[in-house]
């Protein structure tokens, strides 16, 4: 067998990510989410007559509960498989990674599992939020004065 | 209506971020800091505001919302107390979504056990 005979075989053999699908999911599942956040605001702004910006960090502080929620009872891994972009992007993604990264070094104890690896996941949001965000300030400063 | 936007930009920008992991080599992480400097810059732009207007929680509900939110109080921060407010506010915005991922995240963690 020649190599191309056998690069061919490989493709053959190799299984195809169904790009099409996925990015259909993530689509839906992505929506759902911001729907999900949509009606949270309605509901805590017309029954319990809060603020708009109030109702907002309920609602945040509301959906990373429930994906932390979900996270710990062990379905959250298997959906973000599934649906990848869809949960990882909204703020599920960074509930579901702090989450499960204090659960899986939850086993290397609190201080040196749990502790040091909290942040394992989601720290480079937070560092690259904040470093973008500090350069764009200095950025906007300078032009703007 | 404004579930219907929500849902559309929400759903959009999980699309994007769908076809960049299946076509490039980056990973999960790769994708969220990306899209909290994208959030960032947006907010630099001026277009973050708009986007909130328009699609709610279709907008505020990703995370490039956080990227926005540092951007935005580190501004506030130095409009009202110049540098130093840079340093000292730029938290104050995300500083509900940081603290409750790590209070719900460590009472769970310590609560439930990690499934294999």
């Amino acid at each position: 067998m020649n190599k191309d005979e056998y690069k061919k075989l490989v493709e053959k053999h190799t299984p195809k990510e169904p790009r099409l699908r996925n990015i259909g999911v993530a689509f839906l599942v992505g929506g759902i989410v911001g729907f999900i956040g949509e009606f949270l605001i309605y509901m805590l702004t017309s029954s319990f007559g809060m603020s708009e910006s109030i109702a907002g960090v309920y609602t945040c502080l509301i959906i990373i509960g429930l994906a932390s929620l979900l996270t710990a009872l062990g379905f959250f891994d298997n959906w973000v498989n599934k649906c990848k972009c869809g949960l990882i992007i909204p703020t599920t993604g960074f509930a579901h990674s702090v989450t499960s990264s204090a659960l899986d070094y939850k086993k290397d104890g609190l201080i040196t599992g749990l502790g040091s690896n909290f942040f394992k996941l989601a720290g480079s949001v937070i560092l690259y939020g904040v470093i973008s965000a500090f350069i764009l300030v200095i950025v906007r400063v300078v032009i703007g004065g | 209506m404004n579930y219907l936007y929500a849902f559309l930009f929400a759903g959009f920008a999980c699309a994007i971020a769908q076809i960049i992991l299946d076509n490039t080599k980056l990973t999960p992480g790769h994708i969220t800091s990306l899209y909290t400097a994208v959030g960032a810059f947006l907010s630099f732009l001026g277009v973050y505001d708009n986007l909130i207007a328009k699609f709610g929680a279709g907008a505020t509900s990703l995370i490039s919302n956080f990227g926005h939110m540092l951007y935005s109080s580190a501004l506030q921060g130095y409009m009202e107390e110049g540098v130093i407010g840079i340093f000292t506010n730029m938290l104050t915005k995300s500083s509900a979504a940081i603290t409750g991922a790590i209070v719900f995240a460590f009472l769970l963690s310590v609560v439930f056990k990690p499934k294999d």
